[in-house]
């Protein structure tokens, strides 16, 4: 073998590794940030059981003694995320809906564009919009003593889910083969009954992962939840009552901690807790969006 | 000879797409209870006329028309489009079940317009599914997914599917253009045994085809009708040399 050769073989060799490296390098990182989390949370559980730390329901972190039940906090945002979902989930789809199959191609450009647009709009505007336009609303609508509630949490996010939702619903609509719309038609199907039939039905795997992703990403929202709903860790009883999220609770009191202390360590659990919680629902995902293209 | 009772009457008919005109001044009489096969090639207009005649083409934002069509001697133009579809029904090249399984793709044009009860549905799949000749091979498997059939299956099920909403006339486009030979000859058969109680009109690119289940033939040409007649005379004495050329495949 002559040293050009080498040289060659060499080269291969090393551009194929790195290619393979930048390959897994997201599941790299995914699987160090999951191992640090356990490395910093699970200490927590020395001192507190995991049934006390999940059920309990106090969340005071710097009480003497602290308490450290999150039940609020996975209330809380159960409660915003079920809001946001409930408000998202059918304009999402209805958009998707008109977008893919009856807006004519000029709106449907331009629709297109706005629901990318509102995706790209920082989370820290829609929050601020949300604390000083919504919530006065909310606020004297209801008459309650406060605005920043659940329900504006629930609002501001659906806002914040619907992009997601839209976009990928719509690639699932769109790729409906159009022989089944014709097969429809043929039959004597109105336009609405093909759309909703056919249509919908076929792309539903398709719509299911779209809904997952949006809550997904509302689940994972901090900055809007944490300036629109009021941050009370206490359990809610109604959509109109202030709440905490398990991410703003993370968000705001990280700066406070010691670092290796208790707190510190609880905040980090929360942050297991969000990943499962995530990680489950891009898996539910990610299943249905292979269904669809079976 | 009986004068036989007309179907579907197409009077000075043409069709635009943009500027090119696909279909050029038609005139002709389609007969109840025929076959009445189109044969032509690529671009003739032959697809263009099934799509009128069910209005399917209302759908394509280009498309123009002049003339009109009869069904019954009623004008289509001024038919329900959702009926007219109902009674005017096609079968396309490429057969394509809904996501659905068996039982489900055949009942669900029924169930759109508005039959609800479990056991007349299970009767019309039932009527449906023999009539197309297709209830012996699936009966033990109504419930498992239709892409699961054969391509020939397929397209029978789909004439089955269409044979549910009791179609008067159906149309089949080139139905057995993606079958093998003898899927082929299956789906002849079951178009034998429909034009007894449906009015069938067959777009085929096959001429051998056109001969074996043809009561009468039109030739079209660059959307011109070049001539119409009875199947067997058109195959045996072709009065235009176009006919005979396309006919014994000089060209096509």
């Amino acid at each position: 073998m002559d040293t050009h050769t080498k040289i060659r073989k060499i080269k291969e060799f090393i551009i194929e590794r790195l290619i393979f490296l930048s390959g897994i390098m997201s599941i790299i990182i995914v699987a160090l940030i999951f191992a640090f989390l356990l490395k910093e949370g699970l200490t927590l559980f020395w001192q507190v059981p995991l049934s006390d730390f999940i059920f309990a329901r106090n969340w005071y972190p710097i009480s003497d003694p602290p308490q450290f039940g999150i039940l609020p906090l996975i209330l809380g945002s159960v409660l915003v995320t079920a809001g946001a979902a409930v408000i998202s989930v059918p304009i999402g789809i209805g958009s998707a809906l008109f977008i893919a199959e009856i807006a004519p191609p000029k709106t449907k450009e331009i629709m297109k564009a706005g629901v990318e647009l509102l995706a790209a709009i920082p989370s820290v505007v829609i929050g601020f919009i949300g604390m000083i336009t919504l919530a006065p609303i909310i606020k004297s609508v209801f008459g309650l003593p406060t605005g920043l509630t659940a329900l504006s949490g629930a609002i501001t996010l659906a806002f914040m889910a619907m992009p997601t939702i839209v976009s990928i619903a719509e690639d699932a609509i769109t790729a409906v083969p159009r022989q089944y719309r014709e097969a429809a038609i043929a039959m004597g199907a109105t336009k609405w009954q093909t759309t909703w039939r056919i249509v919908a039905y076929a792309a539903r795997p398709g719509m299911l992962a779209a809904v997952m992703l949006g809550i997904g990403r509302v689940i994972g929202e901090t900055m809007a939840v944490m300036m629109v709903t009021g941050n009370a860790a206490l359990i809610p009883h109604s959509i109109l009552q202030p709440v905490r999220t398990l991410t703003a609770t993370v968000a705001a009191e990280m700066g406070e901690t010691v670092q290796g202390g208790e707190h510190y360590a609880a905040l980090f659990a929360i942050g297991i807790v969000l990943f499962i919680i995530t990680f489950l629902i891009n898996g539910a995902a990610d299943l249905y969006l292979h269904k669809t293209k079976k | 000879m009986v004068a036989p009772e007309i179907k579907i009457s197409i009077k000075d008919f043409s069709i635009y797409y943009g500027e090119n005109a696909a279909l050029k001044n038609l005139n002709l009489d389609i007969y109840k209870n025929e076959i009445f096969t189109i044969i032509g090639p690529a671009n003739s207009g032959k697809s263009s006329l099934l799509q009128s005649l069910n209005r399917l083409n209302d759908l394509t934002p280009s498309y123009k028309k002049e003339g009109s069509i009869f069904i019954d001697n009623e004008d289509i133009d001024n038919a329900d489009v959702e009926s007219l579809r109902r009674r005017v029904s096609i079968v396309f090249a490429l057969p394509f079940p809904l996501p659905l399984s068996i039982f489900d793709n055949i009942a669900y044009g029924p169930r759109m317009h508005g039959i609800k009860s479990k056991s007349k549905l299970a009767k019309i799949v039932e009527k449906g599914l023999r009539e197309a000749y297709l209830w012996d091979e699936v009966k033990d498997r109504l419930d498992t997914p239709a892409m699961n059939l054969s391509g020939g299956q397929q397209q029978r099920l789909c004439i089955a599917r269409i044979l549910a909403v009791e179609p008067e006339i159906i149309m089949f486009d080139e139905p057995t253009s993606g079958l093998d030979p003898i899927s082929t000859a299956r789906v002849e058969e079951t178009l034998r045994e429909l034009k007894e109680r449906y009015t069938i009109i067959l777009v085929t690119n096959n001429v051998a085809q056109a001969a074996r289940v043809g009561d009468r033939t039109a030739f079209l040409l660059m959307g011109e009708l070049i001539e119409l007649n009875d199947t067997k005379r058109l195959f045996t004495m072709a009065q235009d040399k176009r006919t005979d050329d396309y006919l014994t495949g000089k060209f096509g």
